[in-house]
């Protein structure tokens, strides 16, 4: 019953909290506006997204999310770097598949959207049973490195997050 | 102390125009379409990152309130960047790419953009509705049934 009426706690929480922001008002009335929100969407859109991704380990989250951060800034100075100093037939761009062994929709959603915005790499492709991502590097004279790398810095940690 | 929030403000916006420029720079001159994604995709989000960081500087150190709108603008950017540039790709894939171009994945598949019946869930949804017409045809024939028969039996006692 309860499960029917809030499919998505998080996302419940979520809306409300990106309302409030939004609003800029911290009121009564945008918070009653928000969780009425919070409420609806996730009911409303429940039908598309039937299971609800179970999180393990919240602190993991923050860990996961500052080590992100750092490496967007990383990868932002990298790529300028290669676009102002590395001439066109220097380059190395390689496609690198990368074999997953996350399961969950949404852990390889984050994953997706993490390599797309860290240091050179890019998340092309899904293949056809969900099992590995096709990556493109703009500079990679080692695509081996750059896959053990994805796995064991963000695959590992999305692992503890979600499975 | 002014003069150093507006240092600190200049110095930021003055690094997220460099990424910025750097970032349409890269779109002309990186070779092709693939390597091109690259340069907007991550220069572009620093870029802007630094001017929103700018702003939120800014509103708390001169005009005295914290303003976090600049948040949101940062989170929904990073919503919505892999999404556009997988889109991109994958559109690029199909239209300059051959399979066998490509690394395989692992296992037996292949890339969902050579699986034209990877995407079942239009199918799924007219299955249900199928199975659903089903249900809804059977209950109506049971409860006919159900009524003859109380008919039947209502006959038989008069």
């Amino acid at each position: 019953m309860l499960k029917k009426l809030l499919p998505h706690p998080h996302l419940t929480l979520l809306l409300t909290v990106v309302w409030l922001l939004l609003a800029n008002a911290y009121t009564l009335n945008s918070l009653v506006f928000g969780l009425l929100m919070g409420l609806l969407i996730p009911w409303i859109t429940a039908p598309y997204w039937p299971e609800r991704p179970r999180i393990r380990n919240f602190p993991m989250i923050v860990e996961y999310a500052l080590i992100v951060l750092w490496d967007i800034l990383k990868s932002n100075i990298t790529v300028a770097r290669i676009v102002l100093f590395v001439p066109n037939d220097k380059l190395e761009p390689a496609w690198v598949t990368v074999p997953l062994d996350l399961h969950e929709p949404e852990a390889i959603t984050v994953l997706a959207g993490t390599i797309t915005m860290t240091p050179g790499t890019l998340t092309a492709e899904l293949a056809a049973d969900g099992h590995s991502l096709l990556v493109h590097c703009l500079h990679a004279p080692d695509p081996d490195g750059v896959r053990d790398e994805i796995k064991e810095r963000y695959e590992r940690r999305l692992k503890e997050i979600f499975e | 102390m002014e003069l150093f929030w507006e240092i600190v403000i200049a110095a930021l916006l003055v690094i997220g125009g460099f990424f910025g420029l750097v970032g349409s720079f890269g779109l002309v001159k990186l070779p092709d379409p693939m390597t091109r994604l690259h340069a907007p995709t991550k220069a572009a989000t620093l870029g802007v990152g630094a001017v929103l960081i700018g702003s939120m500087v800014y509103f708390a150190a001169f005009k005295g309130n914290l303003s976090l709108h600049e948040l949101m603008i940062t989170l929904f950017l990073f919503l919505t960047a892999p999404i556009t540039a997988h889109f991109i790709a994958k559109a690029n894939i199909l239209r300059d790419w051959r399979a066998d171009r490509l690394p395989p994945p692992e296992g037996a598949g292949d890339w969902a953009i050579y699986t034209p019946a990877a995407d079942t869930s239009a199918l799924e949804l007219l299955e249900v509705e199928e199975a659903d017409k089903e249900a809804a045809r059977e209950a109506a024939q049971a409860a006919a049934r159900v009524a003859a028969e109380e008919g039947g039996s209502e006959a038989d006692r008069s």
